[in-house]
């Protein structure tokens, strides 16, 4: 074993995850499993019934304080006003030059906000929150992950998803019964269980019906467990890279960085110039103009989209930033920033290797709720 | 581990059959094809190419990632598995019955100098 492995971090689910015979890999400084045998098999599980990912790389971080709610209107793209008790919102969070720092979920349950934000990022989103919170007085941000400073009742977090996802909830642990039958999507609520106090988000990253559990850290492995049992079917962040890239949402350090204007990576619906709010990054976006149009594309000839390879358009050269092979299409996709003007239904060549191969452009996602879209 | 003692091994995890009529057979190993997981695309030299030892001759792509392919020799292509193409999987579930090209040795001699099962085991810490 090389010294950096050594230095990786685990979550608490790790030797559930060594049980499973899980190949794990280095993501973002942290070792996760990548697959238990098959990405393949576990991506058509969770789409046909029920996958669990171990998601507990994720940090929640709670703002707490009578300013909560003015500190987050100001240090988040999207617009926190917006939510109702127990909602969720998906916003950027971006630099002054309306670069993307991270992107994230906000829930609020009354007057305070829980974050959930990147694995590897985390440590330097909250530096940077924090640094915005001096501006307003007694602005608590509590990491709920617990290799991060000041952190307290740490969670691991479990994101089960797929059409049977719900129903295997409310067996497996009977008090968030309840909460599966009528939460809606988007929505979240904290219910005090067997397992110690659960918050189930109606949230998730496949496109598939779902939820996303965060259960107090010691409780962690017991909920996995119980999920097992009860027939959900573990998978790796490779099925979940390919389930997200179907359901066309973007990943951050793949899709974006602090480089990314969020108008090129197809995020303009999550950022509101028009309200008189003030948000860090919007005057870089006020006066900035969208260089690329980001759609996805479905490739016509044999062969693998991938990350970086060039778009050949007839307005100029595109990129793409996910590629991958679709198991539910059984072709290969990719989410891509084209030049503004091309349109869906556009054919395109891309550069692989010393071949140019026919793509054709879609709008994303290619696929929901077990159904091919595009 | 799987790991036919018939067989050679190159650092780079292909295997290599000498056959009879002096030729190899190469594909890559059980440890390659677990290390990749599923593999979805493959695309195979033409035969009447020529290589040298080392040079990237074909690509294996899983779900994952895209890897290269190297000549375990010097010497010429003179066939392609047409099969694994049109089913890439079964370099998963067979990875020594999946061969992907055979070549015709510039020199026979130089197989000689590849890993044995002993040595290519220790090498991936069998």
């Amino acid at each position: 074993m090389s010294v950096a492995s050594c230095q990786l971090k685990r979550t608490i689910l790790f030797p559930a995850h060594e049980e499973l015979q899980a190949r794990l890999v280095d993501f973002g400084g942290w070792e996760m499993p990548v697959n238990y045998g098959s990405q393949i098999e576990e991506h058509l599980a969770t789409r046909q019934h029920c996958g669990m990912f171990d998601v507990s790389h994720m940090a929640a971080v709670d703002v707490l304080g009578e300013n909560a709610r003015s500190f987050l209107e100001f240090a988040l793209a999207n617009n926190v006003n917006k939510l109702a008790d127990g909602q969720a919102l998906y916003s950027c969070m971006l630099n002054e030059s309306g670069g993307v720092i991270d992107d994230l979920i906000v829930y609020r349950f009354g007057s305070s906000y829980r974050l959930v934000i990147n694995a590897s990022t985390a440590a330097n989103d909250l530096t940077h929150l924090q640094s915005v919170a001096k501006k307003f007085p007694g602005t608590q941000l509590v990491p709920r992950r617990p290799d991060l400073p000041d952190a307290q009742d740490s969670c691991g977090m479990i994101a089960v998803q797929g059409p049977q996802a719900l129903a295997l909830i409310g067996k497996t642990i009977p008090e968030l019964n309840q909460a599966c039958q009528t939460l809606k999507v988007f929505f979240a609520e904290k219910v005090n269980t067997t397992f110690g106090e659960i918050m189930m988000g109606r949230t998730g990253y496949t496109g598939e019906d779902g939820a996303e559990l965060l259960i107090p850290i010691q409780s962690t492995v017991a909920v996995w467990n119980a999920l097992l049992k009860a027939g959900a079917r573990p998978a790796g962040l490779g099925a979940r890279d390919t389930l997200r890239l179907e359901a066309g949402m973007n990943l951050y350090g793949q899709d974006m960085n602090e480089q990314t204007s969020p108008k090129d990576v197809g995020l303009s619906w999550t950022i509101d110039l028009k309200s008189e709010r003030d948000f860090i990054g919007k005057q870089a976006l006020t006066s900035s103009i969208q260089h690329y149009v980001f759609l996805g594309l479905v490739l016509k000839d044999k062969g693998i989209l991938r990350s970086h390879q060039v778009v050949k358009t007839s307005l100029g050269d595109g990129e793409i930033t996910s590629g991958t092979y679709s198991p539910s299409m059984q072709q290969s996709i990719a989410l891509a920033k084209l030049p503004v003007g091309i349109n869906v239904g556009d054919s395109v060549k891309v550069l692989i290797r010393d071949k140019e191969l026919t793509a054709t452009v879609v709008k994303p996602p290619f696929v929901r709720h077990g159904k091919v879209l595009v | 581990m799987n790991l036919p003692q018939e067989l050679r091994y190159t650092e780079s995890h292909e295997w290599v059959r000498a056959e009879a009529d002096g030729t190899i057979t190469v594909g890559i190993t059980d440890h390659a094809q677990e290390a990749l997981g599923d593999i979805v695309f493959l695309e195979l030299p033409e035969s009447g190419k020529k290589l040298g030892a080392g040079d990237a001759c074909a690509v294996v792509e899983s779900v994952k990632a895209a890897s290269d392919i190297y000549a375990p020799v010097a010497g010429e292509i003179i066939a392609s598995n047409d099969d694994v193409t049109s089913a890439p999987e079964q370099v998963n579930s067979d990875a020594y019955g999946s061969w992907l090209f055979k070549i015709k040795p510039n020199n026979p001699a130089d197989v000689e100098s590849l890993l044995n099962a002993a040595a290519y085991g220790k090498l991936i810490g069998a």
